[in-house]
Order: structure tokens, then sequence, then C-alpha cells
């Protein structure tokens, strides 16, 4: 079967995804996929969704020449897609608006979120009052003390935002914890799941509704510089926006796909959010895919500089791209996205999020290396007034 | 014939309904497990689920997860349950063991090791929350090779067509999840239940055990009348949380007996 052409019926990709999740969710996963089924090739729905997108979010988003930063790297030019300067500032946004029209479909009232850094909360409570539905977000105790302003975020859009102080309190806990609401409200809920994870059909129709990047880039490339880039870099936590831009490029095989995991302290150290990198496949949150465990099978605390990439595991199709060899994944550390945060900042005038940054950082380590008419098309997920905080605290300054 | 099938094969004979209590290994600590397992024998079990600790249980309710977090502490991994399950077995051959957690320790050991290694241990069961029949392809087998049944959960949610999908890959018995949510989850309407269980008798001949939400003898009692076996767990590892160590064998003790008492009550 052609990569593009999976997931299959029961959502593997390979060996990877499926729906491992307990009895009780088994009828509502089967209600989402026939109602998803219907609605992609509902033309009214496909309709509402792409005016959405345009009138709300205001898409497309731009793609952008960083000309000095690439002159100061000296090699291939850098194009930044340009998520940030969406509605809520992230990609998040083009998802949950396309699960929100679904929750509406299927007249579910409530809908529910997990978030780690906030985005996907935001973004959540965000359709939520646009479409007048009760919000309750999931957040690890911990994020919500590191995200502070996006918890405020929340709360003025109307959301509830109920702190997880299980496990490691961070977005995996979130997670267990919106799963378990779900599981018992399922009849009137829905589950607005923030990225290409968790049990079919989650990773495909978040594909779905993220490759609205990547397909706007097919046609931006072009119109910029006469044909497609040499690759597209995007960072990888569960994998959403990494999926969204690198989908609709898998059939250009001339086009390097570069997925960049969190590196934390350094792969090398075991402190790390990078299972791809340093990980083995496993199965948790209702997939199979690569996860960060210990000896025993047991879930591995993560650690990342950015929330956003804090997440043991990653989407299904990542662990079949790399396992098939079509994308390639790396880890950048801490410091070097915080390096490659500063730089954008400096040179570009543009404040990126820290889980962006990771991308960025690599995009730096590259282009040195490559000729000034190569380029590269790196997917600038979000914008970084969210992090201004974590970044003054790590420079030493009280805000 | 299993020994999970005898049991139930035996308990019919004699018109009783199974009781099966659930605790996690390695709660309060690994030391305290095997003791916990004759006393809860001792006192009326007919088959025990026996929880391995997980860091992620999606199904459990904070009751169950504050006990594999207790268990997690002392690192107990799934060969340090095994060897649990196999010095229980020295002393004790009747009571089958069915050991209950999630896929991702199963799958790391590796199926074919687990199901081996299980089964040397005196392992009868397995009830892995997170692989529903259409997941089980080729683990099913494996687990049939080695003499373990395979149990699966129905719920409310599973429409009758599904019951028949389950039917055909469960051994041992089935595990009617008597309320929508986690475990250790408050209400249950027992006529709600009673009305699930003729539609599962028509497409399984399997032993119908029911639990989640199941607190006291009076529900267990009720339960009784309609099911083959009534599982407490919750109730069970509140009664390990709330106890002082030196007294958790005593307090599970009264309590189960309260409980198998309720349930051969006429």
């Amino acid at each position: 079967m052609r990569i593009g052409e999976l997931p299959d019926e029961r959502g593997h990709f390979g060996p990877y995804g499926g729906i491992f999740v307990a009895e009780t969710l088994i009828a509502a996963l089967d209600e989402l996929r026939r109602e998803y089924e219907l609605a992609r090739k509902d033309a009214a729905f496909m309709a509402e969704f792409r005016h959405e997108l345009k009138h709300y979010v205001g898409r497309p988003s731009p793609i952008y020449h960083a000309k000095r930063w690439s002159e100061h790297l000296g090699g291939a030019q850098i194009y930044l897609k340009r998520e940030d300067l969406n509605h809520t500032g992230a990609h998040k946004i083009n998802n949950t608006i396309g699960q929100a029209l679904l929750a509406r479909r299927m007249g579910k009232k409530r809908v529910i979120a997990e978030t780690g850094a906030g985005q996907h909360g935001v973004a959540s409570a965000t359709v939520a009052a646009r479409y007048g539905m009760e919000c309750v977000v999931y957040m690890g105790a911990d994020d919500v003390v590191r995200q502070s302003p996006n918890v405020f975020r929340m709360k003025l859009l109307g959301a509830t935002v109920v702190p997880v102080s299980s496990g490691s309190k961070t977005l995996k806990d979130a997670l267990n914890e919106a799963m378990r609401d779900w599981v018992t409200n399922v009849e009137s809920t829905f589950y607005i799941l923030g990225t290409a994870a968790g049990p079919h059909p989650y990773p495909m129709l978040v594909r779905d509704f993220q490759s609205v990047i990547g397909d706007e880039c097919l046609t931006q490339m072009p119109d910029m510089i006469g044909r497609q880039p040499d690759a597209v870099i995007a960072c990888v936590g569960g994998g959403s926006n990494a999926i969204g831009i690198f989908y609709p490029y898998i059939d250009h095989k001339n086009v390097r796909l570069i997925g960049v995991e969190a590196g934390g302290d350094g792969v090398a150290t075991g402190r790390h959010a990078a299972p791809l990198s340093a990980g083995t496949p496993g199965v948790l949150h209702g997939f199979r895919s690569y996860l960060m465990q210990d000896e025993n099978g047991q879930i591995i605390e993560t650690h990342s500089i950015s929330a956003g990439l804090d997440y043991p595991g990653v989407g299904p199709e990542h662990a079949w791209l790399k396992d098939s060899g079509r994308a390639e994944y790396v880890a950048i550390n801490d410091d070097e996205a915080l390096r490659a945060f500063h730089d954008l900042c400096r040179f570009e005038g543009i404040i990126p999020a820290l889980e962006s940054s990771h991308a960025l950082a690599h995009a730096a380590k590259i282009a040195p290396g490559m000729s000034k008419d190569q380029v590269l098309l790196v997917n600038l997920s979000g914008r970084g007034d969210k992090d201004i905080n974590t970044v003054a605290k790590l420079s030493g300054i009280e805000l | 014939m299993s020994r999970i099938s005898s049991v139930f094969e035996q308990l019919k004979a004699q018109h009783k309904t199974a009781l099966i209590p659930f605790v996690t290994a390695g709660d309060p600590d690994p030391q305290l497990t095997v003791p916990i397992l004759h006393a809860l024998a001792a006192a009326g079990a007919d088959i025990i689920e026996l929880g391995v600790p997980f860091s992620d249980p999606m199904a459990d309710g904070p009751t169950i997860q504050r006990a594999s977090e207790r268990a997690l502490k002392h690192h107990i991994g799934l060969k340090d349950v095994l060897a649990l399950v196999a010095e229980f077995r020295k002393t004790n051959t009747a009571t089958p063991i069915v050991l209950m957690g999630y896929a991702n320790p199963v799958e790391h050991m590796g199926y074919e090791t687990f199901a081996k290694n299980a089964a040397a241990a005196g392992v009868d069961g397995v009830l892995t929350v997170d692989i529903p029949p259409e997941e089980s392809t080729g683990v099913a087998d494996v687990f049939a090779a080695h003499g373990v049944d395979m149990i699966f959960l129905l719920s409310p949610t599973t429409p009758e067509a599904r019951i028949n999908v389950v039917a055909q890959k469960a051994s041992g018995f089935v595990y009617y999840v008597s309320l929508k949510g986690v475990t250790g989850s408050a209400s249950l309407d027992l006529t709600e239940v009673a009305s699930h269980i003729p539609a599962i008798r028509e497409h399984c001949g399997l032993p119908v055990g029911v639990g989640f939400g199941i607190r006291d003898g009076e529900t267990a009692h009720a339960i009784a009348r309609f099911a083959d076996a009534v599982v407490i767990g919750s109730r069970i590892v509140q009664e390990i949380e709330n106890s002082p160590r030196e007294k958790i064998i005593e307090n599970l003790t009264n309590f189960v007996r309260g409980i198998r008492v309720a349930i051969d009550a006429k």
C-alpha cells in the first residue's frame, strides 16, 4: 500500500497505530469514525471547514523568507510557514475547528481536551466559545504553573481548566484524565484530541485537518521560488504540525522531510522527550508507536524546555515514516532551541514558540553546510508570547 | 479444563456465585502481596484478580491509580509480579489468578515470553484492559497455546452485534463493566446492569463476571443474583490504602468475609 493511503480501516500504519482502548470507548470511536467518513465526503461540511479556516483563522498563512537570518547563517535559504500568525497563535486551531464541526454534526454539546503548553487548550476553548459548547480542559498541574498566561486565556474564553496532579503532572497525565472523563461521559461528550496520536481515527483525522498547512505550501513555494523546497522541517511532540506539513509532501520524493524531537539536556543524558530518536515501540494512550519507557515497560518521565513537546510518545504515522525511511528524525537540545529562539527574535523580529524553535535550530544547524540556492522550509508552528516567562526565567529575569 | 473453568463448574454445581477480589501487586509493598493473596483465598475468594502496576492506568479511577503508584515506588515490574504468583502457587494450587493490567508491560516483555512465563508461574488468565478483540489477533493464539485464558471486557456501550466478536476471542469468563466510567466510580443502577445480561448470555456461553461500582455486601448480593461472578476492586484497594500495614490482612479478611456471606445469602 502506498504510504499516503494509510492508515488501514482499523487505523494501522504498518505495525503502528490501531485502537488500544478499554471496551467502553470502542463504540464511541466507531461512531466517530463513521461520522468522519461521512463528513469528509460531505461537500457542505468541507466547505464550512474551509470557510472557517479562511475567515476565522485567517488562512492561508503566509510563507516568509527569513533573509537576514539565512545570510547570517551563510548557507541555505530558510523559509518559514507562518502558522504563528493564525488566530490563537498556533497551528492547533486548524484541528480544533475541524473537530468542533464534527462535534456539532454529532450533536455533542460538551467538548473536552488535554493540553500541554496550553495552545491546544486555548484553541479548544476558542472553538467551544465560537460554537457555543461547554469546554473542559485537562492540564498537568506542573504545566498549569509553567503556562499560566494560557490558563488565564482559557478561562477568559469560558473554559474550565482542571489541573491534573497524578503521575508526572504533565501532558501524558492530562491525556489519561481526559480519556477517563470521556469514558464516563461518552454519550454527551466529544473529545477534541490535540495531536496526531491516540486511538484511530484521531491520528488520521488530525492529520487530515492539519494537512491544510502542507497543501498551502505546495502552491505557495512554487509561487515564491519556482519550485518545491529541498527539505521541510518541523518539530515533533505528538506530531500534528509535522504531519500537517509533511503529509502533502510524501509523494514529492525529492523533498526531504525532517522531524525534530526535543532533546532536552541531550539524548545521551536520558533527560529528553525524543522517542523516535531513543525510544522503543510500545502501546500507550490507545495506539502503538515509539515510546519512552523503562526495562519494565513503564512510561518514563520526559524532559523538555517546551511543554508542548514534553510527551513520551509520538503519533503512529511518524513511527511509520521513520521505519519506512521516508522521513528522518533528529533531536535538538534545550540550549540549541533557546539559541534559535533568540536568533529569530533578533534577526527577523519574530518571537517563535519554544516548540517551533527546535525546528528552527535544526535548520540553523544544517543550513551552513548547504549551498545558498538550496531552500529549507520550516514550519513555524506557533508564536512565542506564551514562552516569555520561561525564557525570562532562564535569563535570570523576573517579569 | 482450565483452573478458571473448573472453578465456575464447581460453583455452578453448588448454585453459588464466584467472588473475585482485585488487588494490585506490590501494594502497599511487594513483601505483603503473597500474604494478601493467601488471606483473600482464605476469606472466600474463588478467583483473584492481580493488578499489574502501570504508570498510565487510563481506565482506572484515582483509587487503583494510587495503588499502582504505591507499587511502582518499589520498582515492581511484570517479571516481579510473575515471581509473586509463583511464590503464591507454592502453597495454593487451587485459586485461579487472573492478571489484570495494560498492554505495554506485556508488549515490552514480548507476548510469547510473557505467555510462557505466566503459565510457568501459575497464572490462569490475563485481562489487558487496552487490548480489545480486534487487536488481539495473534495474542489470543499465543495465550491459548500456553493454556492462559484471555479475558475480555464487555460494557454498557457494547452493541449487541459486537458481543459475538468478543465471545469468539474470550476464554475463561467475560467481564461485564457495570457502568460507564473508570474503576471506583460511584453510582450503580442494578436494574440497568441486570437488563444487559440476557443479551450477553444469548451470544456468549462463558460465565459472566460483573464489576465496577460494587462497594458493599448489599450490592454484591444483588449482582450475585444474575451474575456468575462478582468482581470487587477499588473498595478492596481502599481497605489496603486506609489500613495501617500491620492491620491490612485482618481488615481485608473481615471485608472479604462479609462480601462472601452477602453473596452466598439466599
